[in-house]
């Protein structure tokens, strides 16, 4: 059989489900960053100076811009499998011939185009505000694809694992939402404390930040190699926890 | 080859209820073939395990001869599912409804516009493409549903009891295209709690009771072993008492309406006779129920040994 045909039908599917309802997908993060860059950024940031030698504008941006990237990638998958499930029409997928390497590859490919195109989204407002200068466009990229990776496969899980729409609320709010904003993306993780500096060290979204902000102007607070190693750890175990969860069934089979 | 081959299948749910005890089936390719049985019997169940909603505790599954296991996806490409409750997306619209299933089956992209084509005007939902799919009917979401099964040409449909809740209209236009369907060569496995429907479109029949099967045998032989039926007599004239009449039970409904149950050795000729004989004139009769519904019941409620005794327990 041919599996390419049902992994596009997947994707396609998916980019579809988020242009259709583009004001509650595209617009909000256009407003919401907006409004981080307009206030932090030019109102705030005027005063607080330099950070590592780049303006606090041009400092914040990579960070806002992957805090997007990772939101949107986590909400794409989540939601749209979540609602699959909760419509029963994951039973359109069940029955069908297709692998479940096919299932987590187009779903999570969905994840990846919406965060990456809010990704977009954002990079093209913040140029209102600030004059980015791209340092390595290849490690800015991949760095971007990566972490929507490991966020949409994080996404899946938590669709698969969900047993209402509340439990696909708390990760988002009360794990993706503190770990962004402790990650790096406002403050330089050298202004923090000794301890506060250790903790946030175990904070996995702070390296993706880091190495995305490098890939944008040049500034790190960490080895940006050690990223690509957490990022593809990441990937690896999400990867196959999930097909994990589809092989047995977990949460969308009796 | 058979279109499928239940062996020694079993389910056991993680709460300890077993809905399947080891059941044997098999339904030949072309037939039209009913599974019925009461709410909870494991009717469901075993449709599940034959179209992968639900993992199978032990036993086997064999699709025109590939093994649900060891060879899935040629499996389940032979399956089309009809299930009871809508479960496509509901902000789709009925035509990419289809083709996203055409996708997922690996349909290219021109064969599935045109199969789209055909399955929405057989089922007479073409002027109804570009609906969003949450805007119709109920009956046209079954049709929908249908459509969604046919659309990638299966070699066997499994209809999980497509006529709840519908019409009598619909319900005889659906019978109509089923038919027209299992003609072109389909192999259906249809579940209905309509016996009547059974009775009229299948062929071969299993009843399944308590995760075994009780019954499983053709239809022509099912209905043959009836010895009483129920007929309910119009009279001509009304009558004050039921008539006595050996080898029959009579029950004065109304005046004018008897409640008979006939042996068939005593024959409804020789009744009418009686009948007649007792100036008593019928102008119309009809079934009390239908013929397979008695059987069923038959088989279901009043006689547990029923199975034991016809020897067809499996």
């Amino acid at each position: 059989m041919n599996y390419s045909i049902a992994f596009k039908t997947i994707v396609i599917k998916e980019i579809f489900r988020f242009i259709r309802i583009w004001p509650q997908t595209l617009l909000p993060p256009a407003i919401t960053t907006a409004l981080y860059f307009l206030i932090f950024g030019k109102l705030i940031g005027d005063r607080i100076g330099t950070i590592s030698g780049a303006s606090y504008m041009d400092y914040i941006v990579p960070g806002i811009i992957l805090m997007s990237v990772i939101s949107h990638s986590y909400a794409n998958v989540v939601s749209s499998f979540y609602s699959t499930k909760f419509q029963r029409n994951i039973e359109e997928l069940l029955v069908a011939p297709i692998p479940n390497w096919v299932i987590l590859g187009g779903y999570v490919s969905g994840g990846i185009i919406r965060g990456l195109l809010v990704g977009i989204v954002v990079t093209l407002i913040s140029l209102l505000f600030a004059d980015i200068k791209v340092n390595n466009i290849l490690i800015t990229l991949t760095i971007a694809a990566l972490t929507a990776t490991v966020f949409a496969l994080a996404g899946f899980i938590n669709a698969i694992l969900a047993e209402s729409f509340d439990d696909i609320s708390i990760i988002p709010n009360f794990v993706l939402t503190p770990l962004s904003y402790l990650g790096g993306v406002f403050y330089s993780v050298d202004m923090l404390p000794g301890v506060w500096q250790s903790i946030s060290m175990g904070n996995p979204i702070l390296y993706m930040i880091n190495a995305f902000r490098y890939g944008l102007i040049g500034v790190t607070d960490v080895d940006i190699w050690l990223t690509f190693i957490i990022t593809g750890g990441f990937i690896v175990t999400l990867t196959l926890f999930s097909l994990y969860l589809l092989h047995k069934g977990i949460g969308i089979k009796n | 080859m058979n279109a499928l081959s239940l062996r020694n299948l079993r389910k056991t749910y993680n709460n300890g209820f077993e809905a399947l005890k080891g059941i044997d089936l098999d339904v030949e390719t072309g037939d039209f073939f009913a599974l019925l049985g009461p709410n909870g019997a494991g009717k469901s169940t075993a449709i599940g395990i034959i179209s992968s909603l639900i993992n199978q505790t032990s036993g086997s599954v064999s699709i025109f001869g590939h093994d649900l296991r060891r060879e899935r996806e040629k499996a389940k490409s032979c399956i089309g599912l009809v299930p009871q409750e809508v479960n496509f997306n509901q902000f789709d619209t009925v035509k990419s409804i289809l083709l996203n299933q055409a996708g997922y089956y690996g349909t290219p992209r021109k064969l599935a516009l045109q199969r789209t084509e055909y399955c929405l005007k057989q089922m007479d939902l073409w002027d109804k493409r570009d609906t969003v799919s949450r805007r119709l009917s109920g009956g046209m979401k079954r049709r929908v549903m249908i459509a969604r099964a046919l659309v990638h040409a299966p070699k066997l449909l499994i209809l999980d009891e497509p006529t709840a809740g519908v019409d009598i209209e619909i319900r005889r236009s659906m019978w109509k295209m089923m038919q027209e369907v299992n003609q072109q060569g389909t192999t259906i496995i249809l579940t209905t709690h309509y016996l009547e429907e059974a009775e009229s479109l299948c062929r071969n029949i299993a009843i399944i009771n308590h995760g075994k099967i009780v019954e499983h045998s053709d239809m022509a032989s099912l209905l043959a072993r009836l010895h009483i039926e129920h007929f309910i007599l119009d009279l001509a004239h009304p009558i004050a008492v039921a008539p006595v009449i050996e080898g029959c039970q009579i029950e004065l409904l109304t005046d004018k309406m008897l409640n008979v149950a006939v042996a068939k050795e005593h024959g409804l000729n020789k009744l009418f006779s009686q009948l007649s004989a007792q100036n008593i004139d019928v102008i119309s009769l009809k079934n009390k129920t239908n013929r397979l519904e008695q059987l069923f019941m038959d088989l279901i409620d009043s006689n547990p040994n029923y199975a034991k005794a016809a020897g067809n327990e499996r």
